[in-house]
């Protein structure tokens, strides 16, 4: 592989790295954004996606790799009841760990959110098992540079790149638009930037606080399933490694903030990309963390963050 | 039957006895103004009127109707409204959006339009600013917006907590103007203020308030003639 071929594969790599990152960072940042809490749990309603998504294969006999109307049948089918689950099951976890909390001191609910990210991780494990889990390869991988350009190339990307992107992208342009224009996206804005304004204007603050945990809940669904089609693996232990660096992303770009976030994704991806190829995979986490120790002692708000001191 | 009836309301914050058997009422066509110097109660009996606290004794009546234990959200739907202490508008919302917070629980979007267009005739300053972010907005802009966005919700009663504070005399004279156009409209005001003259000046009827308790009671030209109105709040010696 020639170095200009390795740049390019470099940007693919952290392109794909940072779709999904960016994807389950959302989660963390927009309910930061609501309630100023971190759940620790997101990650692993990622993973939970993974293994939803997983069974619900199962259950359609999905083994090898499908094609024509089929693959994009069962495809978004699977997704959107995923996303679904997820989205349901992470309102669930703020109205049993977090919402009986809402006026306690803010270490109590961080506390229940970790209690809960065991408990999933654990439910996971019982589930699934403890080992490494298959994940049909149902995705036609076709080699786009040799095969369709004729390119004599080392550098691979394929239809699932492509289809990766093609995912994740337009749930975060949708989640952005969504955010910018619709009354519940405005309220959900309005909802951060001051709760107590925010109920005395007429907004049920409880309902935004739901929606906000929903809508995290299904783009971290529709990642673990993302990265099951894309990867063909997972364990489920998976959400506490994508949780940490998709956590940090969020923090990096800013937390609380949606653009934030999706760059902060982006960000950590590339990171990875760059020190996997030219360092070494074991120096990723350290580089990782050193930048975020370096952004966070120069822009302690983050990349993005805007957020003036707490209000007393 | 009062427009609005409070009877009797004690509310407490966690132990700290805050309002200690308030009774108020607001008829329809009124201003009615609560003075009393800081600490006295005065934004926490708006807080328990809007549903942000909730009394621990006592009643709270709209048309007759008990209220005291409705969530916040759901009293706006009421039709009681308020424009806050400290304005507390959306920052990083432009004029438009802070403005159709203000008429979130209401689904006619023509008389939501309609009513944009009512408080932009009463603000035109707003009008001006309206895709400018409300923390770029000047405190008299801030103050505007926060009226113009209680007004939003096409409110019964509008309560208003101290309007002029932190704004130069030009603009308390400005915002007091505004307060009267929109009593003249037809919406009845509780009005909540520090500056007492100006206060009794728009007002029919007020209620002074002492450490949680109504300690005079009488039309707006009585209060501003009573002598200890006048020691302690009008500034005379």
């Amino acid at each position: 592989m020639t170095q200009s071929e390795l740049f390019i594969q470099l940007l693919i790599n952290g392109v794909t790295l940072g779709s999904y990152l960016a994807l389950i960072a959302l989660g963390y940042t927009m309910v930061y954004g609501i309630i100023e809490l971190i759940n620790f749990a997101h990650g692993d309603v990622y993973m939970l996606g993974f293994m939803i998504s997983l069974t619900f294969l199962g259950f359609l006999g999905v083994r090898g790799t499908l094609g024509g109307w089929q693959l994009w049948v069962v495809i978004f089918g699977v997704m959107l009841v995923t996303m679904l689950c997820t989205g349901l099951i992470n309102m669930t976890i703020d109205r049993i760990a977090y919402k009986p909390l809402r006026r306690a001191p803010r270490l109590a609910p961080l506390i229940t959110a970790v209690g809960m990210s065991f408990m999933l991780e654990n439910l996971g494990m019982i589930w699934k098992g403890p080992s490494q889990i298959l994940y049909p390869d149902i995705f036609p991988a076709f080699d786009i540079p040799n095969g369709l350009f004729g390119l004599n190339t080392m550098v691979l990307f394929t239809t699932k790149d492509v289809f990766l992107m093609g995912v994740t992208i337009p749930l975060m342009v949708v989640l952005t638009l969504f955010i910018r224009r619709t009354k519940m996206g405005k309220a959900m804005r309005a909802t951060a930037q001051d709760r107590e304004a925010a109920a005395l204007m007429g907004i049920n603050v409880e309902n935004v606080i739901r929606t906000t945990f929903f809508i995290g809940g299904a783009l971290a669904g529709a990642a673990g399933m993302m990265v099951g089609l894309y990867l063909n693996t997972g364990r489920y232990l998976m959400g506490f490694d994508a949780g940490l660096l998709a956590f940090t992303s969020a923090v990096l770009g800013g937390i609380g903030n949606v653009t934030g976030a999706m760059l902060g994704g982006y960000v950590i991806g590339f990171l990875n990309a760059i020190s996997d190829q030219y360092l070494s995979p074991e120096w990723t986490r350290a580089i990782v963390f050193t930048t975020l120790i370096l952004v966070l002692v120069f822009k302690p708000s983050g990349l993005l963050g805007e957020r003036t001191p707490e209000k007393s | 039957m009062a427009l609005l009836e409070l009877a009797n309301i004690h509310t407490y914050y966690g132990n700290i006895h805050a309002l200690k058997g308030i009774s108020i009422t607001v008829d329809k066509g009124e201003i009615v103004s609560l003075i009393g110097s800081n600490g006295a109660g005065k934004s926490t009996t708006l807080k328990t009127i809007s549903g942000v606290l909730h009394p621990k004794e006592g009643t709270i009546t709209l048309e007759g109707r008990r209220i005291d234990h409705a969530p916040a959200h759901e009293i706006v739907a009421m039709g009681i409204c308020q424009a806050p202490e400290g304005r507390r508008i959306f920052p990083r919302l432009t004029t438009v959006e802070n403005l159709e917070m203000g008429a979130f629980h209401r689904s006619d979007k023509a008389g939501v339009q309609e009513d944009m267009e009512r408080v932009f005739g009463l603000f035109p300053r707003l009008k001006e600013r309206r895709t400018q972010q409300g923390g770029t907005l000047s405190g008299g802009e801030q103050q505007m917006l926060a009226i113009g966005r209680a007004l939003m919700s096409r409110p019964r009663i509008l309560l208003l907590d101290e309007p002029s504070m932190g704004l130069s005399p030009v603009l308390v004279e400005t915002i007091f103007q505004i307060i009267q156009d929109i009593h003249a409209q037809g919406t009845p005001i509780l009005l909540v203020e520090q500056n007492a003259l100006m206060a009794l000046q728009v007002a029919s009827r007020g209620y002074v308030l002492q450490t949680g308790r109504i300690v005079l009671h009488d039309t707006a030209t009585h209060l501003a003639e009573n002598e200890m109105v006048r020691k302690a709040y009008l500034g005379e010696s």
